[in-house]
């Protein structure tokens, strides 16, 4: 009663200074008492569903840890802003990567990303004569647009399709030289698509990338002999087994521009959100021959927070 | 100039007669309860199972599944329950007749379900037009309901079948 009363009082003391007839006044007090049908007075709030944010990719865009997907970070539905942000461990035989960054989801429509790359070189590093524990770095910016479609809502049969670019720039230039790249910067463009097949408990991602990218970017990009974009492959398959925990594989193909043996990255992923905000990753990644170096095969571990 | 007009701006609010019918006024109705029901009587309109939105299941799997009608109709009413006390969505459902809503939820659940029953109620177009409901509402709903479903221990593979049913009709239950 007492808004109202509020109301109806404030509707008396204003409306003939700005010269208001009172029947205006007379429906806002009805639109108090009766707040349906006044679509915009509900209080707006995040709430994507549990994992369909997603986890970050390496290079920081939302999807899974290896690949991209037509996903967009943070919790905001079509109405708000969301953030989600990420810290990435991968153990390999011989080197250590490290990654964290950050994305802004808007309107789940347009997502803005970043992120910061360290590859510890290690004992690799002495070897090829860069120095022991010698680190790779790279900053990577992204941007995707969701184009149409809904991962989880709509006709079952329109995936969620997204484009995306990336802007790689190398900290470490005269290494990518050093083996044969033809630059020290990059710009990757991928195509995505995404859907939940409900009736499955499954998801699907498939992406295509454009890419001239070395080892995603840490060792440069083309090189000398081979400076053309090349087609790559994204994909990836996932069972959901609760709101909370899925279990997934994905499958990335890699240009091998400086003929050091680059291969696939393949990975079995397994994705848990204790809470609406949390999710952490664990992975058994398989990177292939990294700098010559085979067998790169080790854990993948990953927190994110996200609202 | 402002003050003349002011004044018989103010001349004219006549003092209010005392037995005045506010109600009537404002134009509020009274809402009768149909005494057999306790449901709010809605305009007319055709009745017709294609209003539920999607095509039933088959076989009785899924029915089995849900505890036949009758935890089908813990489910429905449950999550009405949860919706109509869930603070996200609260002033969307404020007002709306809950009775009815217990009982044309139930339907179209165990229609869809193929449990054996008619939907009786309006077409997920008409009923949701003009709510002001958005994506994020439709998140809010399907967490409650999947949170009825699991007070009913319904295995998540199934919850996930019978949401892709209903995840088609986002289009006509958002409106921004
Ligand atoms: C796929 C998701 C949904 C399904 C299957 C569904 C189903 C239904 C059904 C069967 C009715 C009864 C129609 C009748 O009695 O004639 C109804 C009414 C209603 N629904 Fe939904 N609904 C969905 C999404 C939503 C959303 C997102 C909201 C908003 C938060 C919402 C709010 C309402 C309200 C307020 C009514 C009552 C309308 C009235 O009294 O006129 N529904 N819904």
């Amino acid at each position: 009663m007492t808004p109202v009363f509020n109301h109806f009082a404030t509707c008396l003391m204003v409306a003939p200074l700005a010269l208001l007839p009172m029947s205006l006044c007379a429906q806002e007090v009805l639109s108090d008492t009766q707040s349906i049908d006044q679509a915009g007075t509900f209080p707006e709030y995040n709430a994507k569903l549990l994992l369909t944010n997603a986890v970050s990719a390496v290079d920081g865009a939302s999807g899974g840890g290896i690949s991209n997907w037509a996903t967009i970070a943070g919790r905001q539905e079509t109405r708000g802003v969301g953030v989600q942000a990420h810290v990435t461990a991968v153990l390999l035989p011989d080197f250590f990567y490290q990654s964290h960054g950050v994305a802004l989801g808007i309107a789940d429509r347009i997502e803005l990303s970043y992120a910061r790359q360290n590859f510890d070189t290690q004992d690799v590093g002495a070897a090829l004569g860069i120095g022991q524990g010698y680190m790779l770095n790279q900053d990577v910016f992204g941007a995707k647009v969701r184009l149409f479609g809904d991962v989880v809502y709509g006709n079952t049969m329109v995936p969620q399709v997204a484009v995306g670019a990336q802007y790689k720039r190398s900290l470490d230039g005269a290494v990518a030289s050093a083996v044969g790249a033809a630059h020290d910067e990059g710009v990757d463009v991928t195509l995505s698509a995404t859907k939940l097949l409900l009736s499955h408990s499954v998801l699907v991602n498939t992406t295509a990338r454009l890419t001239k990218a070395n080892q995603n970017g840490l060792l440069g990009f083309g090189s000398v002999s081979d400076d053309s974009y090349a087609i790559q492959f994204e994909g990836a398959v996932a069972y959901q087994f609760s709101r909370r925990f899925v279990l997934g594989t994905e499958f990335r193909t890699k240009p091998d521009n400086l003929g050091l043996g680059e291969g696939d990255w393949f990975d079995v992923f397994a994705a848990y959100a204790p809470s609406d905000n949390l999710t952490v990753t664990a992975a058994y990644a398989d990177l292939g021959s990294i700098a010559t170096f085979t067998g790169q095969r080790g854990a993948f571990l990953q927190a994110q927070v996200a609202f | 100039m402002l003050l003349t007009a002011t004044l018989s701006l103010l001349l004219m609010q006549q003092a209010p007669s005392e037995n005045v019918d506010w109600d009537a006024e404002f134009g509020v109705e009274e809402v009768e309860r149909d005494p057999a029901t306790g449901e709010i009587p809605v305009e007319p309109y055709e009745q017709n199972n294609e209003n539920a939105g999607a095509k039933p299941f088959t076989g009785d799997d899924m029915a089995e599944t849900f505890g036949g009608r009758d935890g089908i109709r813990q489910i429905a009413e449950r999550f009405v329950e949860i919706n109509f006390a869930d603070p996200r969505i609260q002033g969307i459902f404020a007002g709306h007749d809950e009775v009815r809503l217990r009982r044309t939820i139930f339907e179209q659940f165990c229609y869809i379900l193929n449990a054996g029953c008619d939907y009786t109620g309006r077409d997920m177009k008409s009923s949701h037009e003009g709510l002001g409901s958005r994506k994020a509402d439709l998140n809010a709903i399907v967490e409650n309901l999947q949170q009825a479903m699991r007070e009913q221990d319904v295995p998540f593979a199934a919850q996930n079948r019978f949401l892709s049913k209903l995840a088609p009709m986002s289009r006509d239950v958002i409106n921004r």
